[in-house]
């Protein structure tokens, strides 16, 4: 007997099975194109008569130097297209499976399910990390190429922070990106395992993160709202402020966390006792 | 269902949630005795809330301010009521429907009312009491209802806890600032303010009310002239006010009715609320009290002020409830916090509104912070004009009416060309947070009596106009000694809290005139230069450092979940089901009597024993059956539509759960991706391929998913059957449904299973295919291994297979090989042909032909 359960759907294959879709290149593509169109954008409208800026604000500065531009491009996505993306990522995987009947002929492989959950976990948060990265990383070659390299100047106080300095803080604004994203991949991919439709798993995750968005404005919840998913989303600002502070991010990435552990608990345990019907 | 929940929740919390208690009011008119000599009787005219239900509460004398009466603290009273005082508000004499005059709080007449009205609380049963006629009590109140306080609390011991707000410590000083330090004789008169506040006293009104009010009667000449001011208040005004110039008797009068003049006599424990953006009292009053207070004294720099209303009012509130807590309800406070401060905090994350942070610091520093930091201005001496009649006149804030203009952080100030000498810092290289009073030193020429008045603005880049923290403005007056010249003088500007950004510059601004204040009407020149280049900005290193620590729920909560996780994980495993096999059906063995699985003994491809499934709904898709299938057997699982022969297929492969009994494949019991499912190849109810990928891609990734190493596969041969030919490198959305059932059963035959189990395998194909697949399902079998075959079509079952499953409604209804079952039947049917599985099978299912 050559079956060895612990073989059984290699990542190698599953990122193949994922990257020849037409989705998985269409958002990397959208992804990496999108710092060209906002470098267009800026070069094409009119030009502050002042390089300082009046105010301080992100957009402001967003031409004040690549890491400028990769940060003002962050700021813009975060909310709701690196969470559309990750949503499809991670809502898609096994839905998707199950639309095309194929999820069946892999569980009788047999794919043992617990490891085909974790497979497929494991490839879709690869996909979004790929995502939630390469659009800060393009962002800052197409910024550098448009706006030069320079210090970074903070949005706020105008302080400006050496190049060299800010590279590892922005290794730090990319990892509290994907750790705020967790929640979405969680969640999405919880859908995934209970829906055979792949736009609901998506649409769901995406509904349920404006709906926490909408929460969050109401401020009479008062600190309740500090525990919704989206809150600490801005959080990594505080990394590009002259004095580092990791409070909202630790809170943010604890809140993630937690959420993405016990959705994702749910997922599997879900998931070993369905009947598989699709 | 989560919104369902929330709904549910919300609207239980709405329903239980307590309801404010209710609060009993009474309204009475205390007859108080006063004045120097004790004898004059005045009417006070009060309410008292009281908590509903028995008990006595502490009491709290809530205080209006200036033009106020007691109906302007109605509001408060009510929330301090709910919150369990027993609260007395009453208009002071001179306000309101009160009798008497306006008497700046004086100690002869304000106090002894104010003592009057604790006298009148110790009597009353709702209130407790510290000893007979010691009422436990505290004040409350803004402007001049915060300076009652401060005075009530420094001639009456009884009084435990007070909260005075944006009040004075020297009225004298308030109305007549020097910031060169040489007190109110020589200060320079606050005009605008003097006037809007001594105004108020004639006929009572709040505010811009004052512009809508309808005319009343006439007024008397008196009354026009005094109000309802005691006339020797009124006379200082007077005099005072026309001339421009603190007497002694008026310094005199009015520091009598300020705390200055009971230093160190205020023992009660005091909460200071001072705001920011204050011209009329400024910060220095309140640091000036902080330190005549003897008691336990707390500092607070709240966002508002005379000049800038109070947009933190709740933030307040319970700022002073905790104060009240604390010292009247004796409970240990949260935090012992002796400086707070108001700071703007940016945006809220969620809602994008302005936030507020309030920084704290366990000592309060001062005026002159924990540390300064010299900020070195330039600019040459610069000749300076006091235009004749001191007008036009720089502006810096409107007294009165800058509450109503200046919301937020609207700077209104305006220098006069010509009247302004300009000192600068450098652009900021690091982020400047001013806490208190910057000290500079100047030296200024000319003669005589010099009024001047010191600015520090805030100059972010020409595009914008230089902003003036919170509108404050240091009146100063340099006497220049006969024959000098000139004359150094140390100057302190106003207290404010502000941070100057980086590449922000520091504007030092001394102008000759100022709209608010009085000044000379002579025309003069001065010149003004800086004696020292330094400015000392003090600074308050303890109110930056954030909350220290990150919240304990930060760790826990991740960790918790984590353990739920597992917990959730663990929990949630499916055993392998080891129900024993059901007593009525042996499982077969090939040898009959050996039990066990001797050496070389396969045991059967499939055995099924008692296996059930019930839909939801409780009916029985699969129900009790069992039967088993011998090796090299081509198998037909027969029975119409609903039969469950593909429910019982998809438990076969593990996709469902059975309810009861076991199915063993080659002996091994099925679970949810059971190793020896790797034995079976299956295609069950359609195709299932990535359509993005070519049918060949579509089979090696199937193959690479599965573990196993490619030689097993058997691709090729799989491929031959599929017969796809070149079509096998197109993406497989493109095929028809035959190719795709091809390419199906080419899957299910991958590495050659030793079980194949088909489900409606000849779907979709032409007659030719049809004969074809018939040929290969039996050359499979042929080869020693076992083929089950569902199928609808009896005939194709009849060509095909050797033995045959008939099942109806879930239920077995016969099995055997396919000629016995033919055998079986009753003699050859009516249309002279030999039995015909068709009718047999109809026979069996019981239904009419």
């Amino acid at each position: 007997m050559t079956y060895v359960a612990g073989r059984t759907l290699p990542l190698r294959v599953e990122i193949v099975r994922q990257f020849k879709r037409r989705r998985t290149m269409v958002m990397f593509g959208l992804l990496l194109a999108l710092p060209w169109i906002l470098v267009i954008a800026f070069k094409v409208g009119p030009q502050s008569n002042n390089p300082q800026g009046n105010s301080l604000r992100i957009s402001d500065l967003a031409t004040a130097g690549g890491l400028n531009f990769a940060a003002f491009a962050l700021s813009v996505s975060a909310s709701f297209l690196l969470v559309v993306a990750v949503a499809l990522f991670c809502g898609d995987t096994v839905a998707s499976e199950a639309n095309w009947s194929s999820l069946r002929y892999l569980l009788a492989a047999p794919v043992p399910r617990d490891r085909l959950l974790r497979q497929k976990l494991i490839v879709a948060l690869g996909y979004s990390a790929a995502a939630v990265i390469s659009l800060p990383l393009m962002a800052l070659a197409a910024g550098t190429l448009a706006f030069g390299w320079s210090d970074i100047q903070v949005p706020g106080t105008g302080e400006t922070i050496p190049a060299l300095d800010v590279l590892p803080r922005f290794g730090i604004v990319i990892g509290y990106a994907l750790v705020s994203q967790l929640v979405v991949a969680a969640l999405a991919f919880l859908l995934s395992t209970v829906t055979d439709s792949p736009l609901g798993a998506v649409g769901g995750a995406v509904g349920l993160w404006i709906v926490s968005t909408i929460l969050q404005a109401v401020e009479a919840l008062g600190t309740l709202r500090e525990f919704l998913p989206t809150f600490w989303n801005t959080a990594w600002l505080d990394a590009l402020a002259p004095e580092l502070d990791f409070g909202g991010m630790a809170k943010g990435a604890s809140i993630s966390v937690t959420y993405a552990a016990i959705l994702i608990a749910v997922a599997f345990r879900r998931f070993r006792r369905k009947d598989v019907v699709s | 269902m989560l919104v369902v929940a929330l709904v549910v929740l919300g609207v239980s919390v709405w329903l239980l949630w307590p309801s404010a208690p209710g609060v009993r009011r009474a309204e009475q008119r205390i007859t108080v005795v006063d004045g120097p000599k004790d004898d004059q009787r005045v009417e006070i005219d009060t309410t008292f809330f009281a908590p509903e239900g028995g008990g006595r509460v502490p009491a709290v004398l809530l205080a209006h301010g200036f033009g106020g009466s007691k109906d302007s603290v109605r509001a408060e009273a009510l929330r301090l009521a709910r919150d369990g005082y027993a609260v007395l508000t009453w208009s002071a004499r001179g306000f309101g429907r009160s009798t008497g005059q306006i008497t700046l709080n004086s100690p002869d007449y304000d106090v002894k009312d104010v003592k009057q009205l604790i006298d009148w609380l110790a009597r009353r049963p709702e209130v407790l009491l510290d000893a007979q006629g010691d009422p436990r009590v505290g004040m409350v109140g803004g402007s001049y209802g915060g300076a009652i306080a401060l005075m009530t609390a420094a001639h009456d011991a009884r009084v435990d806890a007070i909260v005075p707000q944006i009040t004075w410590h020297d009225l004298a000083d308030a109305l007549f600032p020097d910031a060169a330090g040489q007190g109110p004789e020589t200060g320079v008169f606050k005009r605008g303010w003097a006037g809007f506040f001594f105004g108020r006293g004639g006929v009572v009104q709040n505010g811009l009310q004052a512009f809508s009010a309808r005319p009343g009667r006439p007024l008397s000449p008196e009354e026009a002239r005094c109000g309802r001011f005691l006339p020797e208040i009124c006379d200082v005004y007077q005099t005072i006010g026309a001339t421009g110039r603190a007497t002694p008797e008026a310094v005199a009068l009015l520091r009598r009715s300020s705390p200055v003049s009971v230093q160190g006599r205020i023992k009660a424990p005091t909460l200071l609320i001072q705001g920011q953006r204050d011209s009329l009292f400024t910060l220095a009053q309140a640091d000036a009290n902080a330190r005549a207070v003897a008691g336990p004294v707390r500092v607070m720099w709240f966002d508002g002020g005379h000049d800038g209303g109070n947009g933190e009012a709740d933030w307040l509130y319970e700022q002073s409830k905790a104060w009240l807590d604390r010292w009247l309800r004796r409970e240990e406070p949260a935090a012992a916090e002796a400086f707070t401060i108001t700071r703007d905090g940016g945006r809220d994350p969620g809602t994008r509104q302005r936030i507020r942070l309030h920084p704290s610091a366990r000592a309060y520093p001062g005026l002159a912070g924990t540390a300064t930091t010299a900020v070195p201005l330039s600019g040459p001496e610069q000749n300076i004009v006091n235009p004749p009649g001191g007008a036009p006149a720089s502006i810096s804030t409107l007294p009165g009416v800058g509450a109503a203009l200046s919301q937020g952080n609207v700077s209104l100030s305006l220098d006069m060309p010509g009247q302004t000498a300009v000192f600068e810092s450098a652009p900021l290289s690091r982020p400047l947070q001013l806490t208190g009073s910057p000290a500079v030193r100047l030296r200024v020429s000319g003669s005589g009596e010099v009024t001047l008045f010191a600015k520090l603005y805030d100059v972010a880049d020409s595009m914008q106009p230089p902003n003036l923290p919170s509108g404050l403005v240091a009146p100063l007056r340099v006497r220049i000694p006969e024959g000098a010249g000139s004359a150094e003088v140390a100057v302190t500007l106003p207290a404010v809290d502000h941070l100057f950004a980086v590449g922000h510059r520091l504007r030092l601004a001394v102008t000759t005139t100022d709209m608010g204040y009085a000044t000379p009407d002579e025309p003069a020149t001065y010149r003004v230069a800086l004696a020292s280049p330094a400015m000392s900005v003090p600074t308050v290193a303890a109110l930056t450092a954030g909350p220290a620590g990150i919240a304990w729920w930060t760790w826990a909560m991740p960790l918790a979940a984590v353990a739920v996780a597992a917990l959730l994980l663990a929990t949630g495993r499916v055993r392998p089901r080891r129900t024993p096999a059901s007593p009525l059906v042996p499982v077969p063995r090939r040898t009959p009597g050996a039990a066990g699985g001797d050496a070389g003994e396969a045991p059967h491809p499939l055995v099924i024993t008692g296996l059930t499934k019930a839909y939801r709904n409780g009916e029985k898709a699969v129900d009790d059956l069992s039967f088993h299938v011998e090796q090299g057997q081509v198998l037909g699982l027969l029975g119409p539509n609903g039969a469950g022969k593909t429910t019982t297929m998809r438990m076969m492969m593990g996709l469902i759960h059975p309810d009861a009994g076991e199915i063993s494949i080659f002996g091994e019991p099925v679970t949810p991706g059971a190793p020896v499912l790797s034995r079976l190849g299956c295609f069950v109810e359609g195709p299932g391929f990535l359509p993005h990928l070519s049918g060949r891609d579509n089979l090696e990734l199937y193959w690479a998913a599965t573990g196993r190493p490619a030689e097993e596969s058997h691709m090729d041969e799989a491929l031959e059957i599929a017969a796809l030919g070149t079509a096998v490198e197109r993406p497989v959305r493109t095929y028809s449904q035959g190719m795709r059932q091809r390419l199906a059963i080419a899957q299910a035959m991958l590495g050659l299973p030793d079980l194949l189990v088909l489900d409606e395998p000849t779907n979709g194909l032409d007659p030719p295919q049809i004969r074809e697949m018939r040929e290969v399902l039996k050359r499979y079998a042929r080869d020693g291994r076992t083929v089950i075959v569902s199928s609808h079509l009896l005939a194709e079952v009849e060509q095909t297979c050797s033995h045959v499953v008939v099942m109806h409604r879930g239920r077995l209804v016969s099995q055997g090989p396919v000629s016995r079952l033919l055998a079986s039947s009753d003699g050859p049917s009516s249309n002279g042909h030999g039995p015909r599985l068709e009718d047999v099978f109809l026979d069996l299912i019981g239904e009419q032909r």
